[in-house]
C-alpha cells in the first residue's frame, strides 16, 4: 500500500526537506518503519526504539486521531494520508 | 521648585532564550515551541544569577503579573498588557465548613483584565513575546476564553489576530471574541480538531500562535497565579490547591511557579499539594493519575464544560506528574455536580464562575468526599473564567423571578408567601 505522508517542517529537515513523501506498508507501524529505513535521522522521531509511537509527535491518518483506530496496528490503503503533527500544541 | 515627573525610559523587551524540557537542549529566543532535535516542549531560561527582589520590593509594585517580572520570560519592560493579573483571592468561610477544612480561598480570575479569564495571564505574556519578535499576526486556537483573551489583547496591542475555535460554543464566548474585531474561524469538529489545524497553521504562515509557536513563553504567564496566591496569603504557601485542568498546562505551572518561590526564599515551608479537575465527560488527565503510567489515552469530549473539552491534552503528562509529587491527586465530576458547584460558589462566595470553576468547586467537594483533603487544610480553589461567559449551564436550573405590578400590596403578598 502506497500512502502519503505529510511532515512538519521540524521533521521535514530530517528527510531532506520533503514535506511530503510516499510510504509503503499495510499498517501505519509498517509505513512508518519504511520511513525510518529511508531516512535513518526521521527515524527515531517517528517510532521509539520498541517501534511505537514516539511520544513527541501525533499521528493523524485522514485527519482523524489515530489512536482512535488501534494506533500503529491501523490499517491503511493506497491513497491514505497520514499528518504527523508535533504533540506539544494547544490549551 | 514644581517637581515634574520624568517618563521612565522602557528597557529594550527582548525574550529569554530556550532550553529543552527532555533532552536539555538550548537554542537561542525564537518563536518555536518545540526542540528540533527530540520535539520536546521547550521552557524559557532564566539567568539563575540575575538579582531577585523581596518581598516588599514585589508588594511596592502595581498591581498586576508584572510584579513578578524576574520570573516572566524576558529582559526588559513589557510594551503591552500591563494590567493583566492580580486578581483578589477570596476567603470563603462557608465553603471551609462544606469541606471540612480550615480554611478556603477563591483565587478569583473571573475578574482577570481585560476579559475576564485566566488567560488574560498567558496571553499577557504572548503578546509581548509577538512583540518581541516583531510578529504582527497572532493567533490561537481555543475553547473559548483563550480566544476572548487572544482577540482583545491583540486589539490593544494593534496586532492582526486570527482565532480558531470549535463549531459548538457557547455565545458568550462567540460574542466576547468578535467583538474585539479579530478574524475569527469556526471550525467543524472539536477543540482537537481545531488544535491539530493550528499546528499546521503555525507552521505554514509563521504567525505567533500563542499556545502553538510562542507555547513557551506563553505558558509561563500560568505561573503568576502560585506568585499571587503565595503574596495574598501573606508570604506562605496554603496545603492544598484545587485547579481545572483542559490541556494541563496550569497544573503544571502552578508547581512550577510555588517552586519557584521557595527556591528564591520569598516563602518557607513546602509546595501545596495539587489537585486537578475535570468533567467526567472529558478526564484523560484524571484517569491518567487513577491508571498510573506514563501516556494519555485521548477522549472523545461530552460535557458542557467546554472550556475544558480538551481529549488530547498536550500536558497531560506533566499534570499527573506534578500532582502525584505533590502528593497531590485529581476528581472528574458529572456536568450536574458542576452546575451544582457553580451555584454553590455564587451563594456561598459571591463569585459567578463560568463551568470550569463549577467543575473545580465539585471536584474539591468530591476529594473531600474522598478524604483527599485533612482538618488543617487550608485549601485555595483556582476559579479560572467569569460566569456570564457560559449562562446556557445555569439558565434552566435556575428559579424563574416572579412578575408583578407595580404595587405595594403584591410585594406585600410575596413577602408573606416567600419562606
Amino acid at each position: 500500500m502506497s500512502i502519503t505522508v505529510n511532515l512538519p517542517s521540524v521533521l521535514a529537515a530530517h528527510a531532506g526537506g520533503a514535506r511530503t513523501i510516499q510510504a509503503t506498508g499495510r499498517t501505519l507501524g509498517e509505513a512508518m518503519a519504511d520511513l525510518a529505513a529511508r531516512f535513518p535521522a526521521l527515524g527515531p522521531r517517528l517510532q521509539d526504539k520498541d517501534g511505537n509511537p514516539y511520544p513527541f509527535v501525533v499521528f493523524y491518518l485522514n485527519d482523524e486521531d489515530v489512536r482512535f483506530h488501534g494506533g500503529f496496528a491501523a490499517p491503511v490503503a493506497d491513497g491514505d494520508e497520514v499528518t504527523v503533527i508535533p504533540a506539544i500544541a494547544g490549551g | 521648585m514644581t517637581a515634574t515627573a520624568t517618563p521612565k525610559t522602557k528597557r529594550a523587551l527582548r525574550a529569554l532564550p530556550l532550553r529543552c524540557r527532555n533532552c536539555g537542549v538550548e537554542r537561542g529566543a525564537a518563536p518555536l515551541a518545540i526542540c528540533e532535535q527530540c520535539l520536546g516542549p521547550l521552557d524559557p531560561v532564566y539567568d539563575p544569577q540575575r538579582p531577585l527582589p523581596d518581598p516588599a520590593t514585589i508588594a511596592a509594585r502595581p498591581p498586576s503579573l508584572w510584579r513578578y517580572r524576574e520570573w516572566l520570560p524576558f529582559e526588559g519592560d513589557p510594551l503591552y498588557s500591563e494590567d493583566s493579573g492580580f486578581t483578589p483571592l477570596v476567603a470563603a468561610p462557608a465553603l471551609a465548613r462544606r469541606l471540612g477544612v480550615a480554611g478556603v480561598w477563591i483565587k478569583n480570575d473571573t475578574v482577570c483584565h481585560p476579559s475576564l479569564s485566566f488567560k488574560d495571564r498567558v496571553v499577557a505574556v504572548a503578546i509581548n513575546a509577538a512583540a518581541a519578535f516583531q510578529l504582527d499576526t497572532v493567533g490561537c486556537a481555543s475553547t473559548g476564553n483563550l480566544a476572548n483573551a487572544v482577540a482583545a489583547h491583540a486589539a490593544r496591542a494593534g496586532l492582526t489576530a486570527w482565532v480558531f475555535i470549535p463549531e459548538e460554543l457557547e455565545a458568550g464566548k462567540v460574542v466576547g471574541t468578535s467583538i474585539y474585531g479579530p478574524k475569527l474561524v469556526r471550525v467543524r469538529g472539536t477543540y482537537d480538531d481545531v488544535n491539530r489545524l493550528c499546528a499546521q497553521v503555525a507552521d505554514r504562515f509563521g504567525w505567533g500562535i500563542v499556545n502553538v509557536n510562542l507555547r513557551g513563553y506563553y505558558g509561563e504567564g500560568s505561573k503568576t497565579v502560585a506568585y499571587e496566591i503565595v503574596e495574598q496569603l501573606g508570604w506562605r504557601c496554603p496545603t492544598a490547591v484545587v485547579a481545572p485542568m483542559a490541556g494541563g498546562s496550569l497544573l503544571s505551572k502552578l508547581r512550577k511557579g510555588f517552586g519557584e518561590f521557595l527556591e528564591a526564599g520569598l516563602v518557607r515551608g513546602t509546595s501545596p499539594r495539587l489537585y486537578g479537575a475535570q468533567a467526567a465527560g472529558c478526564a484523560p488527565i484524571v484517569r491518567l493519575v487513577e491508571r498510573g503510567g506514563s501516556t494519555i489515552e485521548p477522549e472523545v469530549p461530552h460535557t458542557i464544560a467546554r472550556s475544558l473539552a480538551i481529549g488530547n491534552p498536550a500536558d497531560g503528562v506533566f499534570a499527573a506528574r506534578a500532582m502525584w509529587e505533590s502528593g497531590g491527586w485529581a476528581a472528574a465530576v458529572s456536568d450536574d455536580a458542576l452546575i451544582e458547584g457553580i451555584r454553590l460558589l455564587a451563594e456561598d462566595v459571591g463569585v459567578f464562575a463560568e463551568t470550569a470553576g463549577g467543575v473545580t468547586v465539585a471536584a474539591a467537594l468530591a476529594l473531600a468526599r474522598a478524604g483527599r483533603l485533612r482538618p488543617d487544610d487550608e485549601v485555595v480553589l483556582c476559579v479560572t473564567g467569569h460566569g456570564l461567559k457560559t449562562v446556557e449551564a445555569v439558565t434552566g436550573v435556575l428559579p424563574e423571578a416572579p412578575l408583578i405590578a407595580a404595587r405595594l400590596r403584591e410585594v406585600a403578598a410575596l413577602v408573606e408567601r416567600t419562606p
